[in-house]
């Protein structure tokens, strides 16, 4: 929609320095956010695009998705055959509630620092060990855990002025097991619950609760859970009151699917 | 900065934080819709260097320098403005012969992703389309369209129409992007309207300072309640305005929900105008407000109209109809027999409440209007509405206006539902283009379609039934609470419909009525698809489904057993007569076919091995006509162009122009195509009470055969007296007319012209039996649709493919009353849910196929055999799927929706329950 208060845009180019940051600004890069509500408090927008960051860097130390990746860019990528994880990236791509036209402009960093429960970036991204790194505009860069990075719906661990510039996923964890599972209350709706369960070769078991929960929840094992074990630690991770409410699922219900998911992740990895 | 559009390098300047779907609208290209305004909806969808993009979320600035292609440029280069194109893309093709729209405003942005999908994609279109939203075809022509299936026949080579499947005449604009919908039109000088809304449930204005916002460079005029008439009126267009309580002022001192007016802004631009309405300060005294209905009529509720708040009437006029309790906006009440006695012999009975909640009409062109002075001085208003004519009735009452004064017209109506019933935005704009003299636009935005528009009224219904162990029944109660919001627009008319064929339809000597319609602090509730049926027949229908398995029989016999049968009387809870007739009766088709479709056809399997499976069904009648008088004119006339038809009703995407041209060219022996159309313009006709109540092809088109049928015995004389021989031995075929002395060219004859009217009575009764097989997942609650059968009995179906569409489009519609959208409030009566990503209404994945079949009926009352087929589709869905959810789990679901999270405790506790008693 028209962003009416917007009065002007700063386009940066490729060897721009980050402008000091004023009250009612926004960084934009893909937009599909921005422009979908009213902005009111919003004055100038600060145009990324130009910056051009490039999308993905692969290495052996792992895989380095700029924020301004786009989802399409991030769906094309080809990982190499080692990284067994890599079929959650197109399970990630297509639990994003937009369709593939948003694909095209929505971007890996927006869906984080939109910090939405049910970005599917975000569970990406926590269940890999991603870590964020951020700058501030003529300050040091620093690095935070995706898992920290989230700090709530529309929070995030960002201070006025920074903006995230990639994030990194370690090679170790796209090398793990996984297992994907999602429900919504419509087949193609956001989601109320979002799990992914992975496994290393030591056996270690890590279960990334999200959309159920107001931000991403980690629980880690050193080895494959029981049923009843698992239950257990979700439910001392997750209080009665951490349970997400809103339209896309009441509480108690996304608290009963977490259940029901987790344990079919446990089972699919102790196969 | 420079751009390409359609081939066209197009000079602009965009705006810091304009969206490119606007800029593309300002350069004239109008076939990029704004529907959501916020990436929901795709229907502004449009191609960046070929890539498919939603222009609303598009920063324009990042259009410089690149290739934009629209749909109006779909199939090659063109200038803006332009008429439909001379060839077409495949796509749109497609589009024309699978007919894959009805009001066709979500058919752009629906072409333009389609044109770029892959194999991949097209094999699952339920992924591929989720970004793209229609609310009027239940996507099956969609998927057909991109299927390349469909075969709609041209109206040139459509000899004798009826019955076929004739495209809609607008078909090649609808794909082409070039038929302009109600805000397509240029306006230079306009101004643009913004209104403030209120921020609180209940609320005096106590004070309003426009300095600031007059100070807005812009700015042209600021209105508040000290401007506007002290006129009462109802939003709510009935051919008798005394249908409505008149409680609506155009703007109010007394604010009684959270989002009506308060002040309207007008601006050189709307970026103006916004910030017009941003920098009003009002003083509010706040009152305490009424949220629950179930406490509206207790003696210490907060009065929503207090009548300490009115004047009092001036000498001579009619003083407020005294009632029970201010709060009370309507109530109907009535009984036959002794539903009593009829409970003491019933061998089972059936009590529980049944809860319907409130829901969108979700068109996709939101409300908006457009006014300005013609030449001779007239007010002239261009609006998205169902019913012109009231409409410029309304306004000629409210600003003491002739009619010869006042001009109200639509262009082509992106959707209506009922919700256009309404007049919510004509008022402010005519008010402001007689105060300033200059056009006046003003577009809703989807939030305030969300938050202060109508909605479905929700109901609670209490239902009492018995039956005796045949199966036939002894006893009906209903007792009906529903909520008409802040303002009682069709409060009375929503409650006595929803309380008459729901019961009439059930042959049982012991009956009874008590329903209330309340007013609350809520945004109102109006006429929605329906009209009051899909609430009380989801109560009705889910305790007769009850009752059969009590009992030990199938639905559809329980059906049978209990349903009207011609000769039968129809009797809600009055035995005063009336003009509904079984004009005819297809009903017991309908079962039949329904059944027997279940029956052979088992649909896909469920998803998984533990999934419940179940059948259910329920039926609804509706009379074909609303009562006490509906009325229709028709001018047909033949002139050197050939027949021009003028006709009052509107199009929004219920077909009824197809309608009309074969239903004219059927009577005049020639072709659809040969039937210039002129409808839905206060200056066509000398009246038209409008398109609802299911009547553009039973009213408008009785009208319409009438003037033709008229127009072809004159044109027949003419012929037979110019060429002096019997006209029993002439006849019309094509350009001529065939006589025994050979054949007289009709342009020889013209101009020659008939005109004829309908009352809308006497009135019919039209059926449709809904079936579903479902899956319900036993611990999540998730529920799939296996197979979905809908039999109509429609009379004469005079476009089969069209009234397929409207049946599929109404079962798409129920299925997101049934599973998915709910209206969301927090604790102070806002309205939380504002946008289709928070509101869910049906996307591709979300309808499966409905197999449509139809009764063989003739109806001796609608025009050449036909009845109505709009909104009936919609009423028997919700409860057929409760019906099958319960046959799967054991669950008896009282409220919608039926959504996981509301659902899955009883679905686990009775299929817990279920297995526990097979041990």
């Amino acid at each position: 929609m028209d962003l009416n208060g917007v009065t002007s845009v700063i386009t940066l180019g490729k060897a721009d320095a980050l402008p000091a940051w004023r009250t009612g600004d926004a960084w934009l890069a893909g937009g599909t956010w921005l422009f979908s509500e009213p902005q009111p408090g919003l004055r100038r927008l600060i145009d990324v695009a130009g910056l051009d960051w490039p999308a993905h860097a692969l290495s052996e130390a792992g895989l380095t998705l700029a924020a301004t990746c786009t989802i399409a860019q991030l769906d094309r990528l080809e990982l190499p055959p080692t990284w067994i994880a890599a079929p959650l990236v197109g399970r990630c791509c297509r639990a994003l509630l937009g369709s593939f036209k948003i694909w095209n402009r929505a971007t890996v960093g927006g869906n984080l620092c939109m910090a939405l429960p049910a970005g599917p970036m975000i569970a990406l991204t926590a269940a890999l060990d991603g870590v964020c790194t951020i700058l501030a505009p003529g300050g040091p860069e620093r690095r935070l855990a995706v898992a920290d990075f989230v700090l709530g719906p529309q929070r995030t661990a960002l201070r006025p002025g920074e903006i995230l510039r990639s994030i990194a996923l370690p090679a170790a964890a796209l090398s793990r097991r996984t297992a994907f599972r999602r429900i919504s209350l419509s087949p193609n709706g956001r989601s109320g619950a979002l799990l992914i369960g992975t496994l290393d070769r030591s056996g270690a078991f890590d279960l990334t609760v999200t959309a159920s929960t107001p931000r991403p929840v980690r629980i880690a094992f050193p080895a494959p859970p029981g049923a009843e074990a698992l239950r257990g630690a979700i439910a001392a991770a997750i209080p009665e009151a951490g349970w997400y409410d809103d339209v896309h699922g009441a509480p108690d219900w996304r608290r009963h699917v977490t259940g029901l998911l987790a344990e079919e992740i446990r089972q699919e990895l102790a196969r | 900065m420079r751009l390409t559009v359609n081939g066209q390098a197009q000079e602009a300047a965009a705006r810091p934080g304009q969206c490119l779907r606007t800029l593309l609208r300002e350069l004239g290209w109008f076939g990029v819709k704004k529907g959501c305004d916020a990436g929901d909806c795709g229907a502004c969808t449009v191609h960046l260097d070929g890539e498919p993009v939603h222009s609303c979320l598009l920063p324009a600035f990042r259009a410089q320098g690149r290739a934009v292609t629209t749909i109006e440029g779909l199939a090659g280069p063109c200038p803006p403005g332009g008429g439909p194109p001379t060839h077409v893309h495949p796509m749109q093709d497609a589009f024309l012969n699978a007919q894959g729209f009805q009001c066709g405003f979500c058919t752009p942005g629906m072409i333009m992703t389609a044109a770029v999908l892959d194999q991949g994609q097209r094999r699952d279109l339920g992924t591929a389309l989720k970004g793209n939203l229609c609310r009027c075809t239940g996507y099956r022509a969609i998927r057909d369209a991109v299927a390349g299936a469909g075969d709609a026949e041209a109206p040139q080579t459509c000899h004798a129409p009826v019955g076929r499947d004739v495209r809609a005449p607008a078909s090649l604009g609808v794909v082409s992007g070039t038929a302009p919908y109600t805000l397509d039109v240029a306006m230079p000088g306009v101004l643009h309207l913004k209104v403030l809304r209120s921020p609180h449930a209940h609320a005096r204005i106590a004070a309003i300072d426009r300095a600031a916002a007059l100070a807005v460079p812009g700015v042209v005029a600021v209105y508040t309640h000290a401007d506007v008439p002290q006129r009462r009126f109802s939003t709510g267009r009935h051919e008798n305005p005394a249908d409505d309580a008149p409680d609506t002022l155009i703007l109010d001192s007394i604010v009684r929900f959270v989002g009506q007016r308060v002040a309207a802004v007008l601006a050189e631009s709307e970026a103006a105008a916004e910030a017009g309405v941003a920098a009003l300060v009002v003083t509010y005294d706040v009152r305490p407000a009424l949220l629950d209905p179930d406490a509206a009529l207790r003696p210490d509720a907060p009065l929503v109209h207090d009548p300490a708040d009115r004047a009092s009437p001036p000498p001579g006029a009619d003083a407020p109809p005294l009632s029970a309790h201010p709060n009370l906006a309507a109530e109907a009440h009535g009984a036959i027999g002794d539903v009593e006695a009829g409970f003491a012999q019933a061998h089972l009975v059936h009590e529980a409440e049944y809860v319907s909640q409130r829901v969108q009409h979700a068109h996709l062109e939101t409300h908006g209007a457009l006014g300005w002075r013609d030449a001779e001085g007239r007010l002239v208003v261009r609006s998205s509405t169902q019913v012109p004519f009231l409409t410029r009735d309304a306004l000629c009452a409210l600003f003491d206006l002739d009619r010869a004064g006042v001009r109200v017209l639509c262009g082509r109506v992106g959707g209506g539902f009922g919700g256009k019933q309404e007049m919510l935005t004509e008022d402010l704009v005519a008010l402001a283009v007689l105060r300033t003299g200059r056009p006046v636009r003003w577009e809703l935005t989807r939030q305030e379609q969300f938050t202060a528009t109508t909605t479905r009224h929700p109901m609670r219904v209490r239902v009492k039934m018995g039956a005796k162990a045949d199966g036939t029944l002894t006893a009906i109660q209903l007792t009906v609470l529903s909520d008409t919001g802040a303002y009682a627009n069709h409060a009375g008319g929503v409650l006595h419909h929803g309380c008459n064929e729901c019961i009439a339809a059930y042959t049982c000597p012991n009956k009874r009525v008590d329903g209330v319609s309340v007013y609350t602090n809520t945004l109102p509730a109006g006429a929605f698809r329906g009209y009051g049926l899909s609430q009380t027949i989801f109560a009705v229908e889910s305790a007769l489904d009850e009752l059969a398995r009590g009992l030990g029989f199938d639905p559809f016999a329980m059906r049978r057993r209990n349903a009207v049968r011609p000769g039968d009387p129809m009797v809600a809870t009055s035995l005063e007569p009336h003009d509904v007739q079984y004009g005819s009766y297809g009903l017991d088709q309908c079962l039949d076919l329904a059944q027997a479709a279940l029956a052979e056809d088992s649909g896909a399997p469920p998803p998984g091995p533990d999934w419940r499976v179940g059948e259910g069904m329920a039926m609804a009648m509706i009379d074909t006509i609303p009562p006490r008088g509906h009325f229709a004119h028709a001018h047909l006339r033949l002139d050197a162009e050939g027949y021009a038809l003028a006709i009052g009703t509107a199009e929004f995407g219920n077909g009824t122009s197809t309608v009309h041209t074969q239903i004219a060219a059927q009577a005049l022996s020639t072709t659809p195509d040969r039937i210039r159309l002129i409808q839905a313009d206060t200056d066509a006709v000398a009246h038209d009470t409008g398109a609802y109540g299911s009547t553009g092809t039973v009213v408008a088109g009785q009208a319409n055969f009438r003037a033709a049928t008229a127009l072809a015995q004159a044109l027949t004389q003419a012929a037979a007296k110019r060429m002096e021989v019997d006209p029993e031995a002439c006849r019309l075929s094509g350009d001529v007319v065939e006589t025994p002395a050979g054949p007289v060219p009709l342009s020889t004859l013209a101009p020659l012209e008939a005109r004829a009217e309908a009352d809308g009575s006497p009135r019919s009764v039209a059926f449709n039996v809904q079936a579903f097989r479902v899956a319900v997942h036993p611990r999540t609650g998730e529920v799939r649709i296996l197979a979905s059968i809908q039999a109509v009995d429609a009379g004469v179906v005079i476009n089969p493919m069209q009234c397929r569409g409207q049946v599929e489009g109404g079962v798409a519609q129920a299925l997101g009353a049934a599973l998915y959208e709910d209206y969301r409030f927090d604790g102070a009566g806002g309205v939380v849910t504002q946008t289709f990503r928070n509101y869910h209404i049906p996307a591709c994945a979300d309808v499966p196929d409905t197999r449509v079949l139809f009764a063989d009926t003739y109806d001796r009352v609608g025009p050449l055999g036909a009845k109505s087929m709009s909104e009936s589709p919609y009423n028997p869905v919700a409860p057929a799927l409760a019906n099958a959810i319960r046959d799967a789990t054991g669950a008896r679901l009282t409220a919608t929706p039926f959504a996981p999270d509301r659902i899955y405790r009883q679905v686990m506790a009775a299929v817990a329950e279920r297995e526990r008693s097979a041990t």
